[in-house]
């Protein structure tokens, strides 16, 4: 599978998803107008790695803002996580928010209660 | 013109504006409209949780605009915006104060009202389990909204939404929002 590899914008995030090494990443800001048209291949690409995924796989949140447009399709993406996780492979999700930052932390705690995956929520010190 | 849209800003000219739009709401004045307003309280030294705050919903009361604004009445001087919306931030003493006004149909009055009076009369908890719920069960609109704009603004503010309309004429209003976003919630 080719690995995604997206460069952050002051309103979209930077993206890594890589197969090879099973380590995703969404950091940044995201907070497109049109969050679908940005998340759907992200999506799609899960789609098709959950079908052969690694053993383990870990999943890195470090957001700074996200709109509620985003927040639907963030959830999409963590639906797919489920699936992987729920056909026995490990998968674990760092939520990082920054120190006080209790908004996002309360954000991280929302898909944790929703979605049946590990969620580890990390703050971020400066 | 039944009255001035602008009438009620008046008021709010008075002390510390730090932003002032009325037009066209796409993409580009909402990027300017964030920067500009993110750059005011960079220099102005904003507490990082205040701030963060102010962003976010400065975000959701613009993109609101954005996918939710119907278009201005076939009478109204400015028939160029597509999108028209009208919005001020003030600094208070406290916090900010984020007021967006724009047209709303007669048609779409009743179910933009009842919305509002469900999340101010929840507590903060209620709000908290609606926020889940919408974000699980309902799907993105086809005008690109997730029904969350109003709920989310309530959650992280703490605060009631302050609210009017204002007939335009027989098929129209223009609706104000008021938010207050303060230190705490």
């Amino acid at each position: 599978m080719e690995p995604i590899i997206i460069e952050g914008t002051p309103k979209t995030p930077t993206v890594k998803f890589d197969s090879t090494e099973g380590v995703f990443e969404i950091k940044g800001r995201s907070i497109p107008e049109n969050s679908v048209e940005f998340y759907k291949p992200l999506v799609d690409w899960l789609d098709t790695y959950k079908e052969s995924p690694l053993t383990k796989t870990v999943v890195n949140i470090r957001l700074e803002y996200f709109n509620t447009s985003s927040s639907k399709c963030i959830l999409d993406v963590f639906k797919k996580l489920e699936a992987i996780h729920k056909a026995k492979n490990e998968v674990e999700v760092n939520w990082y928010y920054e120190e006080d930052d209790e908004d996002m932390l309360e954000a991280g705690e929302d898909y944790e209660s929703i979605i049946r995956v590990p969620f580890k929520m990390i703050e971020i010190v400066e | 013109m039944s009255f001035n849209v602008e009438n009620y800003f008046s008021d709010l000219s008075t002390g510390n504006t730090i932003l002032y739009y009325k037009g066209n709401v796409d993409s580009d004045v909402i990027n300017y409209i964030l920067d500009t307003v993110e750059d005011k309280m960079v220099e102005v030294n904003e507490q990082s949780k205040l701030r963060k705050r102010v962003y976010n919903v400065l975000v959701e009361s613009l993109q609101n605009l954005y996918h939710h604004v119907d278009r201005v009445p076939d009478d109204f001087e400015d028939q160029a915006s597509e999108k028209f919306g009208l919005i001020v931030v003030k600094k208070v003493r406290d916090g900010y104060r984020i007021v967006t006004g724009n047209f709303v149909h007669f048609e779409n009055i009743e179910k933009l009202e009842e919305k509002i009076k469900r999340i101010n009369r929840s507590s903060h908890e209620e709000i908290k389990e609606l926020y889940k719920f919408i974000l699980n069960h309902q799907r993105i609109s086809a005008k690109g909204g997730g029904g969350l704009g109003l709920v989310d603004i309530a959650r992280k503010t703490g605060n009631k939404l302050e609210y009017s309309f204002k007939a335009y004429n027989s098929h129209y209003s223009f609706f104000y929002l008021d938010i207050l976003v303060n230190e705490e919630k």
